[in-house]
C-alpha cells in the first residue's frame, strides 16, 4: 500500500486522539480569569459576630485559602470532613464566603459538623460571590501573601486534589518573601 | 379540543413567568439589555445563554446586566466586567486571540483542506485513461479478444 493510502487513516487517528483527550476534560471546570489578579476587595459582616466585618486586607502576610461554602449545597457537606482534617494539620487558615445563606442555618450547620474556618463572612446577596466569579459552590481560592490568587479549586476539595495540588503550592508560597 | 388548548395556554403563562420582567424607561436600554443576555453564557447550565437560563447565577446575571445598564455603562464596559470575573467563556462569541485562533480558522482550513484533496481527486480521475499502463491495456484487449 502507498503512503496516500495512509492518509485517511492517520487523520482519522489524530482525530479520535484529540476526541478522546476532549472526553476526559471537565466541561465543568472554566479556568478562572482571577488567577494572577488580587483579590477583589470586599468588606463583609463575620458570620458568628455580625457585628464586626473582615476583608481580604487583613490576612495580607499569609497564605491561606478562601472557601465559598453554603448550608444547602450538598457537595460541601462531603467536602467539609476534607477541610475538618486539612484544618488540624495547621498548614493554612481557611476563610470561608457563607454564599446565599441564611446566617442561622449556616451556624447549625457548623456546630454539627464541625468548624474548620478561621471565619467565615455572610455574602447573603452574593456579591462577593460575583465579584469572585463563583459559578458553582464549592469554589476554593488559595490567595498568597500579596493578596493574589494563585489557585482556583472548582468543586469539593478532595483528599487528593489538597495533596497533589494545594498542599504543595502552599509550600512554595510560604517561601515566597512578603 | 378547545379546553385542551386553553390548558396549554395556561402551562405557557406559568413558564414564561418565571423569568423576571425589568421595566426600562429607554426602550433602546431594552434592545441593549436583551442582546446582551443572549450573547452571554450561563456558567451553570452551560448551553443556554443567561437570557434563557433558570439558573440563580443567570438571575444574578441579568440583574446585574439591568444595574450596569441603568449605571449608563456601555456595552463593552458590560461585557468587560463579566469577562473580568468569568473569563471569556462567559461569551458565546469569543473574542479572536492565540489561545481561539484554531476555534475562528479552523473550519477555514477544513475547507481549504478539503477543497485540495477534491481538486487533486478531480484531476486524477480525469488523467487516467490517458495514463493506463501497457500492462492494463494488454489485459483489457486480451479480455476483449476472448470475448
Amino acid at each position: 500500500m502507498s503512503m496516500r493510502n495512509w492518509i485517511p487513516l492517520v487523520f482519522f487517528l489524530v482525530l479520535v486522539v484529540f476526541l478522546g483527550i476532549g472526553l476526559g476534560l471537565n466541561p465543568k471546570e472554566v479556568p478562572s480569569p482571577l488567577i494572577g489578579k488580587k483579590a477583589p476587595d470586599f468588606n463583609l459582616a463575620q458570620l458568628h459576630q455580625p457585628n464586626q466585618t473582615f476583608s481580604p486586607e487583613q490576612m495580607l502576610g499569609k497564605v491561606w485559602l478562601f472557601n465559598v461554602w453554603a448550608s444547602w449545597c450538598v457537595s460541601c457537606r462531603e467536602e467539609h470532613r476534607v477541610l475538618n482534617d486539612f484544618n488540624q494539620l495547621q498548614i493554612a487558615p481557611i476563610v470561608g464566603l457563607n454564599y446565599k445563606d441564611e446566617p442561622l442555618d449556616a451556624i447549625n450547620w457548623l456546630n454539627k459538623l464541625g468548624n474548620p474556618y478561621l471565619l467565615s463572612v455572610s455574602d447573603s446577596a452574593g456579591k462577593a460571590g460575583l465579584d469572585f466569579g463563583v459559578y458553582g459552590v464549592p469554589e476554593t481560592f488559595l490567595i498568597d501573601k500579596k493578596g493574589i490568587i494563585r489557585h482556583k479549586h472548582i468543586g469539593p476539595v478532595t483528599v487528593k486534589a489538597l495533596q497533589e495540588e494545594i498542599m504543595p503550592l502552599i509550600a512554595q508560597l510560604n517561601q515566597e518573601v512578603n | 379540543m378547545k379546553t385542551w388548548i386553553l390548558l396549554l395556554f395556561m402551562f405557557a403563562q406559568t413558564v414564561s413567568a418565571e423569568i423576571e420582567v425589568y421595566d426600562f424607561k429607554d426602550p433602546v436600554l431594552e434592545k441593549r439589555y436583551q442582546s446582551l443576555t443572549e450573547e452571554l453564557r450561563c456558567l451553570v447550565c452551560q448551553n443556554q445563554n443567561i437570557a434563557d437560563s433558570h439558573a440563580e447565577l443567570a438571575q444574578d446575571l441579568r440583574r446585574k446586566v439591568f444595574e450596569l445598564l441603568n449605571r449608563g455603562q456601555s456595552d463593552t464596559e458590560i461585557v468587560d466586567y463579566m469577562t473580568d470575573r468569568y473569563g471569556d467563556f462567559v461569551l458565546y462569541r469569543p473574542p479572536f486571540n492565540f489561545k481561539t485562533m484554531i476555534l475562528w480558522l479552523g473550519p477555514l482550513l477544513a475547507v481549504l483542506l478539503g477543497a485540495l484533496g477534491y481538486s487533486r481527486v478531480v484531476k486524477n480521475t480525469k488523467r487516467s485513461p490517458d495514463k493506463a499502463s501497457e500492462d492494463d491495456l494488454k489485459a483489457v484487449q486480451n479480455l476483449l479478444d476472448k470475448e
